[in-house]
Formats: structure tokens, sequence, C-alpha cells
């Protein structure tokens, strides 16, 4: 079981807010995707719940407790880059954390425990497709085989929650697509709740059973850093009940009169097509009807 | 016609090229001395190679009728002992102190200014005082190669480590690594390239700070020869002294150079992309 509350954060650099008022409860064995136009602050958000920035204001609980204010082994992270350490090889990479978490600082575990522990890494990057690689360096491996290592990396410590930070955003389509059929994979066997940042509404929607957008709600022209953003729409589907998504054209939905290229219009348009797979609508927005 | 840079020479070529400007220099010179010779046979400024392999002969294969040794070898031995182990300070030094200054903030803050003012200090201004305060014998040469070294160094070690991108620290945490663990296992690896790329680019520096404090005060040692010899104009020891710590500093560069392709080799590969 890992519930993670987000209890009212606030956070702002300096006089800017970024974030204002951002609740929510993310149950047990979500996929979470946070979407929102870019400067929004869904990266600000990911690394508060990493613990990689403090929260002006509010707090994160796992399962009721605080959660550390340092990074630890029960988040795991991707990156969209640097998440593997490039003087390691694949299986270095892999099996480093689990040395990291026993051993001190020069030592390593050695004998059987070390073999074990190589046939689990070796094992795990089998999974990721990554099998052929194993002694190979990060910058021998293309860009989605580095996050698959990266993934396997993070997954070695079967971490409660796994956050994603536009992993596959440097991805081409046909790669990205064979990773949104990994992660699903590994979060359906693994049970664990994922959090993926993007800024792909059509990812955003064929992986998360939980969708974010996080926007300003009010926008003074005149002063556009005057207000933080904080969760606009907040939707959750049923992953059975999604139907095919296929990409929406523009003519086939209206936009209220918004611009129609707006995140938000196409946000509107995907919440529309996804139909009655969507079970809940809540958010900033969503209650004023939008 | 091609773009004069779009013209790329094979691999022949490119061994005939590099030994060219080499054999220039020695026929300018051989020419320049059998011109002079020929003038003067007394000639001492452009000695012929038969006058080096003489002076040579007497130095490195003729024991010394006064103390037993052969001198060459003496002096050569003399100044690498001094040499290394300066380095050696040094590397040890840079890093000790290097790595967590770069690495840990309240550190950084409280030594990074004094380090890069301590780096400035000109060393030969200051080898009067290393005089003073470790005499005249082995300290104060390696406490000159230190003092020229390790500052720079750990500036440099420092750096790097300030290069190294956040995402890399935050997922260790996510593994679980310590502090210490981050900086002997992902940080200093890391730092190792670029650290034998700083030193081998300091090993010019390193001969001249050990041929300066020779030629000041010693009783032995390549530096210390030429300018003993100087004295006699004695140019048939002091050009092939001269090409021989040459070839030592080429060597220990090409040494280090090995050593990091081989120990680095992520470093490599990610530099040259198959």
């Amino acid at each position: 079981m890992t519930e993670i509350t987000i209890d009212n954060i606030f956070k702002s650099y300096g006089s800017t807010p970024i974030l204002e008022r951002v609740s929510t409860v993310l149950p047990d064995h979500e996929f979470c995707t946070i979407l929102g136009p870019s400067g929004a602050g869904k990266t600000t958000l990911l690394r508060i719940l990493l613990s990689m920035e403090t929260p002006t204001k509010g707090r994160i609980l796992i399962d009721g407790e605080p959660v550390d204010e340092e990074p630890q082994p029960d988040r795991g992270v991707v990156f969209q880059r640097y998440s593997v350490f490039p003087h390691l090889t694949a299986l270095q990479n892999v099996m480093i954390g689990p040395q990291l978490k026993s051993g001190n600082w020069f030592t390593r575990p050695l004998g059987a425990k070390r073999r074990h522990l190589r046939e689990r890494a070796a094992a795990l990057l089998e999974e990721v497709g990554l099998g052929d690689a194993l002694d190979k360096y990060p910058c021998q491996l293309s860009g989605g085989m580095q996050q698959r290592l990266a993934i396997a990396q993070a997954m070695i410590m079967e971490p409660k929650v796994l956050l994603l930070d536009e992993p596959f955003g440097a991805l081409d389509q046909a790669t990205k697509r064979s990773m949104h059929s990994l992660i699903l994979e590994l979060w359906e066997r693994n049970k664990m709740t994922i959090v993926m940042v993007t800024h792909d509404i059509q990812e955003a929607f064929t992986l998360g059973t939980r969708i974010l957008m996080i926007d300003k709600v009010r926008d003074d022209p005149q002063a556009p850093a005057a207000y933080g953003s904080t969760i606009t729409h907040d939707l959750r589907l049923d992953p059975k009940r999604r139907p095919p998504l296929t990409v929406v054209t523009d003519d086939t939905l209206d936009s209220a009169g918004d611009d129609p290229h707006s995140m938000r219009a196409i946000f509107a348009r995907w919440t529309q097509n996804a139909g009655d797979a969507v079970v809940e609508k809540g958010g900033a927005l969503a209650t004023r009807g939008e | 016609m091609k773009r004069a840079f779009n013209y790329i020479p094979n691999r022949p070529v490119a061994i005939f090229l590099a030994c060219l400007p080499f054999i220039a220099a020695i026929l300018f010179y051989m020419a320049g001395s059998e011109t002079r010779l020929a003038e003067n046979p007394n000639d001492k400024l452009m000695p012929s190679f038969t006058a080096f392999g003489e002076a040579m002969h007497n130095l490195a294969f003729t024991e010394n009728r006064r103390t037993g040794q052969y001198v060459f070898w003496q002096d050569t031995y003399v100044s690498l002992e001094r040499l290394l182990t300066g380095l050696g300070i040094s590397v040890i030094l840079c890093l000790v102190i290097g790595l967590p200054v770069g690495f840990l903030p309240y550190l950084r803050r409280m030594w990074e200014p004094f380090v890069a003012a301590f780096s400035l200090i000109p060393p030969l201004a200051v080898l009067p005082i290393l005089f003073i305060i470790f005499g005249l014998g082995e300290t104060s040469k390696i406490v000159l190669i230190v003092f020229g070294l390790a500052p720079f160094l750990t500036r440099d070690v420092a750096l790097s480590v300030t290069q190294i991108p956040r995402e890399q620290l935050i997922k260790a945490q996510t593994l679980g690594a310590s502090t210490m663990q981050i900086m002997t296992q992902i940080v200093l690896p890391q730092v190792m390239p670029r650290l034998v790329d700083s030193l081998r680019l300091s090993l010019g520096s390193a001969w001249l700070f050990l041929i300066a404090a020779e030629a000041i005060a010693s009783e032995g040692g390549l530096g210390y020869r030429i300018f003993l010899v100087r004295r006699y104009l004695s140019m048939d020891i002091i050009l092939p002294y001269v090409l021989w710590i040459t070839l030592l500093a080429f060597l220990m560069d090409y040494a280090l150079a090995s050593w990091s392709r081989w120990y680095c080799r992520w470093r490599h590969l990610e530099l040259k992309p198959s």
C-alpha cells in the first residue's frame, strides 16, 4: 500500500510564485501523469515529490508519514537525461544501487552475494531489453536504451514510487511507443505508484490512470508572474474502458472560443475523446464546468 | 578545389608529415654546426653530433673517477625521484582537498577563495622562503613542485566536481548512497579523466620548478648539471641533456595518456563515438 498525499503545496522562487494550493491524493498503484504548459511548474512539483526541492508551504505524505527531506530509496527517479552514471557499464549501473545501500563507503558485496546480485541485475536488464548490452557504457547506448537502463537502475531498488521527469521526451515516436509498453508492463507487475511528468498529452492519456493538469487559474496579463499554477484538471481514467486513442483533429470538436492550439483546448478535446473512460473529474477549472 | 580544412591526410602521409619538422630541425642544426666548425674547429656553440656522442659516452657509460658513479644516470635518477615525489604528493593533495571542497557546499564557500588566491602566488617567488624554512636539501625542491602544482590541480578538481550533473547526485541518493559513497564511487571516477589531462598539462611547469630549484641549490640532478657546465660553455652536454629531459617529459605524458585511455575507457568512448 502506498498512498501519496500532496497537502496544500505552495512553492515560490523569491517573490515569483510557481505553485499554489496544490492538493490531491494519489491512491495505491496509481499511474499519475502530470501535464501542463512549459513553465507551469510540473517539474517543480515532481522535484518536490522527490525532495529535490522543499515546498515553501505544505507537505508531501506517503502513507500518512511526511517524506524525508532528502531523496531516499523509497522514491526512484528517471530524468530525461543524466540518469545513469557514465563511468559504469550497464550491468554496473544496475548493480550499484544495492551495492551502495548494503556497503559502507568502500566495501562492496563479494562472493555469493555479489553473484546473486549480478544475476538479479542481468535478469532485470534482460527484462527491459538490454540483455545483449550488459558490458556497454551508457555512451555506447542509444537514447532509448539509456532510458531503459535508467528504468532498470531505479527498479532494482524496488521503490514504492517511481518518479519520471519527461523520460521519453527526447525519443522518437517508435522508441517512445515501445518504452510505453515497457513501463506499463513494469507498472502492472510491480504494483508500484508511478508519477510521470510529460508535455505530451497523448502520452498522458495512453498511460495514465490519473491525469493532473497543472496551469494558472488566474492570469493577470499585466503581471504574468503574479500567480502560480495549481491543478486545473484532475481526471481519473479507467484503463480498461479507455477507447483506442487516435490523434484528434482540430475540427472535430469545438474549443469554446479558446485558442484551439492552447494546451487547455487540446486537453479538453482529449478529455471528450476519452469519453466514458473518464470516471471522475476534479480540479480548479473542472468544477467551473470547463 | 575543396576548402583547405577538408583535405585530410591518410595514415602514412600523416606519419611522414609528423616526422618532417623533426628531420628539418636536425638537418638545419647539422648544416649550421658544419658551417661554424669549418670556420673555427674549436667552436663551442654548435658542436657536432660526434661531440655529443663523446660527451654523453663519458657521462653515461664511464664511471666517474671521483665518485664512482655514472653521472648521467645518477642525475636522471635524482631528478626523477624529486619530480615524481612532487607529482605524487600534488595528486594526493588535490584529491584529498579538491574533492570535498568541490563537493560540500560549506567547505566550498570556506576554501574556494583561499585556494584560488593561494594558487596565484608565483612559486618561484617563494623559493627563497622554502630554502630558508626547509634548507637547501631535497625537501625544498619537492615542496616547490607541490607548491606550484597542488593549488592549481586542487582548483581544477574542485571545479570539475561542480560540473557533474545534479541529476546524478540526486539519482545516487535515491539509490541510498551516503556522502562518502557518492564522493568515492560517483564523483572521483568522473573527475579522474580531467585530472589526468590537467596533470599532463602541468608536467611542463613541474619540470620548470624542478630545474629552477636544482639550478639554484643542489648537488646533482639534470638541471644542476646543465647549469654547472654552462660555465664551460659545454653545449655538447647541455643540448643532449635538454633533449633527454624533453624525452622524459614526453614519455611521462604518453604514459599518463595511455593510463587514462585504459582506466577511464568510458570517457574516451564518449569523446570518440564509434
